[in-house]
């Protein structure tokens, strides 16, 4: 509810003088991306340039990880949708047995630190003897991202009738067609708004894939690595451009997909 | 009314309408049928991980063959009390705790400007000025704070400018909070960290301001509060839950957080680097997982408190 008097001006100061700091340092990056200095970070930027956009394409080891975490997102999400509508399909209408556990288990590997999920994935490949591999990325990707697929889908169905489902069953419709033709139709923008904040998440995943990756190197651990040990700065400036671009498309489609609900998508992470 | 032998109308025909029969008929079924596959998958992926998890913090490592022992012993907990393993604990949960206190101190203004008087455009606004950092990558949120906080960077310069670079090397050279440059130092550390986890505040806090209505505002200036009492006395206490809610994700992603002291920090551990070195190069699983322990009952405390303080009603 709003409040009725206009805000005080020291509020309205403070509010927008947060929301810029939480701005100024993503614009920064581009800033960077285009100095002419390569060693250290300067400011104000020496010279601009637009070279190491060039240079960061030539370079050999960005397009493997990139890749990798392309697919890697992409087989998550799947994963993830399935997962996630069949579990909020159940948790909407009916109670059974263990209801609340079931939600929190849906919860907890997002509410858990990234590093204990991290560690658990290891010390349960490790005690399984499972080698670390491209799978066990999915595997640990696909965990967190069902709560965010969950979230959506349930958002969406609880606002949903059930009457039309049994109406549609009325009619002589069998399940498989009531699902395409009535409830999918439904379902569809919020299906879409959780796979797309499910694959911005898994794509930019690093706390947990540092320890289910075993060799392989995705986008966030290739970054990480540049962080630790930089090789040209301004490209791992265009790296990080790049991968604010490919998560920026996601989540501002995801927002509009659901802009007129009641729960936007996105609203928790 | 059930009169399953004797169907009055033909049975729907084929696969897919003998299977909506069955299920309308034994909606369990369907409810197993849906419910099995996300369960097995969380049960056994993450459950099944955090038992071996637990499990491996029972077990022991041999000093001298450097191989995990997997016989059931307290040992490992016991080396946990060690003053230098104690410390990193204790070092983790302050700057938790701090960067909890500092950033709903500044979410608290955004927040409340964003639910009670941003209107029309402006609000979408700020949802999105919200929403963006939100889901904005971590390692480039990082990645810009390093540049901001280098000694040849924007800070440096901008203090230079207006000639109170002295004020920066004071507080630099203060014992425990300075170090040798920012990007040393734990302020450092905890500008990133109250940076980063800002979003997670700003949200819940959001939610349960926006909550509170109108009238319970109006009534205490119409029983004569100032504006100021009205916040102190009435609008914060009923914007509670959501203040704690907001801290529970900073303090549980700043207990667990082992990214942000290694590339903006001293070298003096956080739990979560504790645990990466320990279960890295050393292979001292069953510290490591000991250490990761240490976060989840932590955590387990707090919930049980901010549930008693109606957070969870607030998420």
């Amino acid at each position: 509810m709003h409040s009725e008097q206009r805000a005080p001006l020291t509020l309205t100061f403070a509010a927008i003088y947060g929301l810029l700091f939480l701005h100024l340092p993503i614009l920064l990056i581009f800033l960077y991306a285009m100095t002419t200095e390569e060693r250290t970070f300067q400011f104000p930027p020496p010279g601009l340039t637009l070279k190491w956009f060039a240079v960061a394409w030539n370079r050999a080891d960005i397009w493997p990880p990139l890749y990798l975490s392309l697919q890697v997102a992409a087989i998550s999400t799947a994963l993830a949708l399935i997962l996630g509508t069949l579990v909020a399909a159940a948790m909407t209408r009916t109670r059974f047995f263990g209801r609340d556990q079931v939600s929190l288990l849906i919860l907890l590997p997002i509410a858990l630190p990234g590093i204990v999920t991290g560690i658990s994935l290891r010390a349960a490949f490790d005690l399984a003897d499972i080698p670390f591999s491209y799978w066990t990325i999915v595997m640990g990707h696909a965990t967190f991202c069902i709560v965010v697929v969950y979230n959506n889908a349930i958002a969406r169905l609880r606002r949903s009738s059930p009457a039309l489902i049994e109406a549609s069953m009325d009619l002589g419709a069998n399940s498989l067609q009531t699902f395409r033709h009535v409830i999918l139709p439904n379902l569809a923008t919020a299906l879409m708004a959780g796979g797309m904040l499910a694959f911005a998440l898994s794509f930019d995943e690093i706390i947990v894939t540092t320890f289910t990756a075993g060799q392989q190197t995705t986008l966030p651990i290739w970054m990480f690595n540049e962080l630790i040990r930089p090789h040209q700065r301004p490209v791992t400036n265009v790296a990080a451009i790049i991968v604010m671009c490919i998560t920026f498309v996601p989540i501002l489609g995801a927002y509009y997909l659901t802009r007129d609900t009641q729960d936007t998508a996105g609203s928790g992470k | 009314m059930n009169a399953p032998a004797a169907a009055i109308l033909p049975g729907r025909g084929g696969l897919f309408g003998g299977l909506s029969d069955l299920f309308w008929r034994n909606p369990r079924l369907l409810l197993l049928f849906m419910l099995l596959p996300p369960v097995l998958w969380l049960g056994i992926v993450y459950i099944g991980s955090l038992l071996a998890l637990l499990v491996q913090s029972f077990f022991s490592i041999d000093e001298f063959s450097g191989l995990v022992n997997r016989e059931f012993t307290l040992k490992t907990y016991a080396e946990l009390l060690h003053p230098a393993n104690l410390d990193i604990i204790l070092r983790t949960v302050s700057m938790a705790a701090l960067v909890t206190v500092a950033s709903a101190i500044i979410a608290f203004p955004i927040a409340l400007y964003a639910a009670r008087h941003a209107r029309g455009r402006w609000k979408v606004l700020f949802y999105l000025g919200v929403m963006l950092p939100l889901w904005s990558s971590y390692l480039v949120k990082i990645y810009a704070w390093k540049l901001i906080l280098a000694k040849e960077g924007i800070l440096n310069w901008f203090l230079a400018k207006l000639h109170m670079t002295w004020l920066l090397e004071a507080w630099l050279a203060m014992p425990v909070v300075g170090g040798n440059s920012l990007t040393i130092s734990y302020t450092g550390t905890f500008i990133v960290f109250v940076y980063v986890w800002l979003p997670f505040m700003i949200l819940p806090m959001q939610a349960s301001l926006e909550r509170v209505p109108a009238s319970m505002l109006e009534a205490s200036a119409d029983l004569g509060a100032a504006p100021r009492q009205t916040l102190w006395h009435v609008l914060l206490p009923l914007a509670l839950p959501g203040v704690i809610a907001g801290s529970i994700f900073t303090f549980s992603l700043t207990l667990g957080d082992y990214i942000i002291p290694q590339i903006i920090g001293s070298s003096r551990l956080f739990i979560g680097q504790a645990v990466y070195t320990l279960q890295g190069t050393a292979g001292n699983i069953p510290l490591a997982a000991a250490f990761a322990v240490v976060p989840i009952v932590v955590m387990l405390v707090y919930l049980a408190i901010a549930k008693r303080m109606g957070a969870f009603d607030a998420l």
